[in-house]
């Protein structure tokens, strides 16, 4: 093992040279890192989808593209999104880099399996890439049947393509249960551990129950395209409900795959930029264990018009309700932590309060669906596609966004220019609302999600809606323009430039191969302000 | 620091630089796999669901396509993978106590059950393939053969999709045990090299719950598709 210079001269990033060192690397910094990169890829595409589908809504009938081009375009980007962007997002990228480190180990543990779950991301975006050699699909992100089902081999491509992708989620989720229980520096009880690390803790668990579900559930999919097994399909008695109820089992917890890690990161931004101990640790740490374990018997509210009978409706309606409160629990503990807090609106914490006001608009929507009767009013309308992009960009995007702005320093040693962060922020926070709010109006008017085609009424706040889209992109090319520059030209930030407490600020900027020039004894809380 | 260095079971073992101890680590490693199990029981769990669903859905045809399974098979299968527990519970104990000899011969008996089990059911699955007992559309039976089979009964008209079920349960099972036997074959090469004692058997103390897991599984297949009218 390399010593560690004094002045901090080695560390992670120089610890080895070349590309085949980053390509073989078992340290989850480095393997945080080219999550990192690979995340940032599959948003540029994804993202482009989108302003694709937004450009192509500008007007009534046809804009850029047919209407078959349309339906591959939004199952491109819904599934590059939710598989490939949000739920290896905050985990695999920023828990890799941050998990081992927050709770004081040098790695975690079991390394190869780290770097193994990124292959397994990269392969199954490749498999799924080649359904583009079919033509593409053009079932949605949810491949429902038996549309999915007719010996089309795009949908075989992109059902393995998940499926491997899976192991991935999977492998990250293994390696973080186990991590956390075996791993921390002596001191770092469960009581002890970061915020963020419950949130991650919480998101493994799901990971790892629900993910070989959806495995199944694809293959079984793949193998009704390839055998025509019959599961599925009608014309053998199979029932393509059954599918909707495999999908939904593992893809609503999976929205809390996406969100858990986000509520962590959210955690950490307010209580170090507010300067003041978090209020209700221990609340907010069980509220995410809760949410994680009623995040199994909710899936029935995707399904209310399906046909599932009006008493599972009337039950999964009111579990869905039960989620509000865990996430209440959270949402009021921030706002408690900001209270007489020494608040500091570095651009972090601009996306956290940013987080905070849109994931609440998101969340009080989710209980309008959730309920029976408005459900059957808003399902498969606009309000629903608002909705899940006030949870999911509005939320999980915001926290991504706020966590590399905030670990950027200690991930490379250097600080971005936080006006040029902040300016960001407003690009991104007034066109997500330009882009998301008239959707909910569109909505509750009645226009259906998915179309390629709108009633001329709803022509204008359409166009308002696109319009918000390309703020968003601008304010992505200046984050993209702001983490660049950092990177290249950003001053020396020292250990600690937020002055926060957990313990991957306590060694030095970029973190040395091991993180700790000394394992660190823990002796307090994670959040010791005053 | 060294990473795992796996040749010396003589002197203290080596372990991975972030654990503290070696027996950390083998502590670490089979919550790893215990999780990993976890998985496993959740995937499964998807077919035995839908399986529970259409048994109840259509109880005829898995009346029906259950004439088409044969007990003997199922049931030597079934011994033989209890048996192949045994020896790789025996295996494990052998490598733990470093009786290399009898580790290796506990081994092989456990790789020589898989390919028992696999040749049975090459066995059973080309005698349906040969009826035309295929899944869900490709379902070709041959009125004619499968008369001499079952003798005269009417088959219901989705019949294949007890074969689907039947080809899902049975073969995604079936590449668990190539997997696990692959698996074994690992650390049996391993225990021939002397890398297992006292100090350190966690690869095989892993596989071995992997196989038995495997073994678990089938004990739900046989009933489900063999006995279970």
């Amino acid at each position: 093992m390399a010593s560690t210079g004094a002045h901090g001269e080695h560390n992670y990033l120089n610890h080895q040279k070349g590309i085949w060192s980053w390509l073989t690397s078992l340290d989850h910094k480095r393997i945080g890192i080219m999550y990192f990169i690979t995340v940032m890829i599959f948003f540029l595409v994804g993202g482009l989808f989108a302003l694709a589908i937004r450009t192509e809504l500008w007007s009534t009938g046809e804009t850029i593209m047919t209407a078959e081009t349309y339906a591959r375009v939004m199952t491109y980007h819904g599934a590059v999104m939710v598989f490939l962007v949000i739920i290896p997002g905050i985990p695999a990228f920023l828990g890799n880099f941050f998990l081992p480190m927050q709770i004081g180990a040098k790695d975690v543990a079991f390394p190869r399996l780290n770097l193994m779950s990124w292959y397994c991301l990269l392969l199954g975006a490749g498999v799924a890439l080649l359904s583009l050699l079919y033509g593409g699909a053009d079932t949605g992100w949810t491949f429902y049947t038996p549309y999915s089902i007719k010996h089309a081999p795009a949908v075989i491509c992109m059902a393995l393509g998940v499926f491997i992708a899976g192991f991935s989620s999977i492998l990250t989720g293994l390696n973080f249960v186990v991590t956390t229980h075996k791993l921390r520096a002596p001191g770092m009880t469960m009581n002890r551990i970061p915020l963020f690390v419950w949130a991650l803790y919480s998101t493994a668990i799901i990971q790892v129950l629900a993910t070989p579900v959806l495995a199944i559930t694809v293959v079984l999919l793949a193998a009704e395209n390839i055998f025509g097994i019959g599961f599925f399909d009608p014309a053998l008695g199979g029932d393509p409900v059954l599918f909707q109820h495999f999908f939904w089992f593992y893809s609503h917890p999976a929205v809390y795959i996406m969100i858990l890690p986000a509520f962590g990161v959210i955690s950490e931004l307010i209580t170090t930029f507010a300067r003041k101990t978090i209020f209700g640790y221990t609340a907010i740490a069980y509220s995410s264990l809760a949410i994680a374990a009623v995040s199994f018997f909710v899936w029935g509210h995707h399904m209310f018009v399906s046909g599932q009978s009006e008493f599972a409706g009337v039950v999964f309606s009111f579990l869905t309700m039960l989620v509000g409160v865990p996430t209440a629990i959270k949402l009021f503990n921030w706002i408690a932590t900001l209270y007489k807090g020494s608040i500091n609106l570095a651009s972090p914490m601009l996306f956290a309060l940013g987080f905070m006001f849109l994931f609440t608009i998101g969340g009080v929507t989710g209980i309008f669906l959730a309920t029976v009767a408005t459900d059957v009013h808003f399902h498969d309308t606009y309000f629903v596609v608002a909705h899940f992009h006030y949870v999911m960009v509005g939320g999980t995007l915001m926290a991504i966004m706020g966590g590399i702005y905030y670990w950027f320093p200690k991930m490379f040693g250097k600080l971005c220019n936080d006006a040029w962060a902040r300016i960001s922020f407003v690009f991104i926070f007034v066109g997500f609302n330009v882009t998301f709010y008239p959707q909910f109006v569109l909505g509750s008017l009645g226009m259906p999600r998915r179309y390629f085609d709108y009633l001329p009424e709803y022509e204008h706040l359409n166009k308002v809606s696109t319009i918000g889209s390309y703020l968003i992109g601008i304010g992505f090319v200046v984050a993209l323009i702001t983490i660049i520059h950092g990177l290249l030209k950003g001053k020396p930030a020292g250990p600690n430039p937020w002055g926060a407490k957990t313990l991957e600020w306590q060694t030095s900027s970029p973190p040395p191969h091991e993180n700790f020039h000394t394992t660190p004894i823990v002796t307090a809380g994670p959040y010791e302000y005053r | 620091m060294s990473t795992a260095n796996h040749g010396n079971t003589h002197s203290v073992r080596h372990h991975a630089h972030h654990y503290e101890s070696a027996e950390h680590e083998h502590q670490s490693s089979k919550e790893g796999v215990w999780v990993f199990l976890c998985t496993e029981i959740l995937m499964f769990g998807g077919l035995f669901v839908a399986y529970a669903i259409f048994h109840h859905l259509f109880p005829e045809t898995f009346k029906i396509g259950s004439k088409f399974t044969d007990v003997r098979y199922g049931a030597t299968n079934t011994v033989v993978l209890l048996f192949s527990s045994l020896t790789m519970a025996l295996g494990i104990y052998y490598c733990q106590i470093k009786d290399q000899k009898k580790a290796v011969i506990a081994l092989s008996i456990t790789i020589l059950c898989g390919f028992i089990f696999m040749g049975i059911k090459y066995l059973e699955y080309s005698h349906k393939i040969h009826l035309g007992l295929l899944p869900g559309d490709w379902y070709a039976g041959n009125a004619d053969m499968i008369a001499s089979e079952i003798g005269n009964l009417k088959l219901p008209e989705n019949i294949g999709l007890y074969f689907s079920f039947y080809f899902m349960m049975t073969g995604i099972h079936g590449i668990h045990v190539l997997i696990g036997m692959g698996l074994i074959g690992w650390v049996l090469i391993r225990t021939m090299r002397g890398e297992f004692g006292p100090n350190y058997y966690t690869p095989v103390e892993g596989v071995g719950l992997f196989w038995h897991l495997v073994d678990l599984v089938w004990i739900y297949l046989f009933p489900l598709l063999y006995l279970v009218e």
